[in-house]
């Protein structure tokens, strides 16, 4: 294994451990999707990026890329989605009630 | 080198067992939504590194990306319906 694949991995575990971070610590649901919806993916795609450097000239490439590309599609469909439906059924944003 | 991709495997389950926090403790109903999403994001990732540790990708591959139409699907549908009726 190339120590350019296990420094993308590394970066990766870290955007993830972000991710853990803010969706513990964050105070309401506005600021914890944002955290889970940006980070998760930058997290995904280094890591992913990093195991098709592992497996390179294979067409393992090509299907890990199809992986990660569809997570880029449907994680902000999905973050969106819920969010829209908070939202709509009335769930105030953090710091509304001291304003 | 499988060790350092046992050592990530690892992790990815430490932080599932992290947003398990957030889908117990959750205030809100939204609250267990997004952290089932994060868990099912996190999922993907680990078969595909599972596959790299068994140096089976192209199988664990096929089964991460079925999880993630099943994980829209499911994410949507759930959406829709809170969407159209009161909820805390």
């Amino acid at each position: 294994m190339s120590a350019l694949a296990v420094g993308l991995i590394l970066v990766g575990l870290f955007f993830l451990v972000v991710a853990a971070v803010g969706m513990v610590r964050l105070p309401d649901f506005y600021t914890r999707s944002h955290a889970v919806a940006l980070t998760d993916s930058l997290g995904a795609f280094f890591l992913l990026t990093g195991l098709a450097v592992d497996q390179a000239f294979s067409t393992n490439v090509i299907s890990i890329l199809i992986v990660l590309a569809l997570l880029y599609l449907l994680n902000p469909v999905i973050a969106h989605a819920t969010v829209r439906a908070a939202l709509r059924s009335g769930i105030k944003p953090w710091g509304e009630d001291k304003r | 080198m499988t060790i350092f991709l046992v050592f990530v495997l690892y992790v990815l389950a430490l932080l599932i067992i992290i947003y398990l926090y957030r889908v117990v403790r959750g205030p809100t109903v939204f609250d267990r939504v997004l952290g089932l999403n994060g868990i099912s994001t996190k999922a993907i990732i680990l078969l595909v590194v599972i596959g790299a540790v068994y140096d089976r990708v192209e199988m664990f591959v096929d089964i991460s990306t079925g999880y993630a139409l099943l994980n829209l699907v499911s994410a949507i549908a759930i959406a829709k319906y809170l969407e159209q009726r009161e909820v805390t």
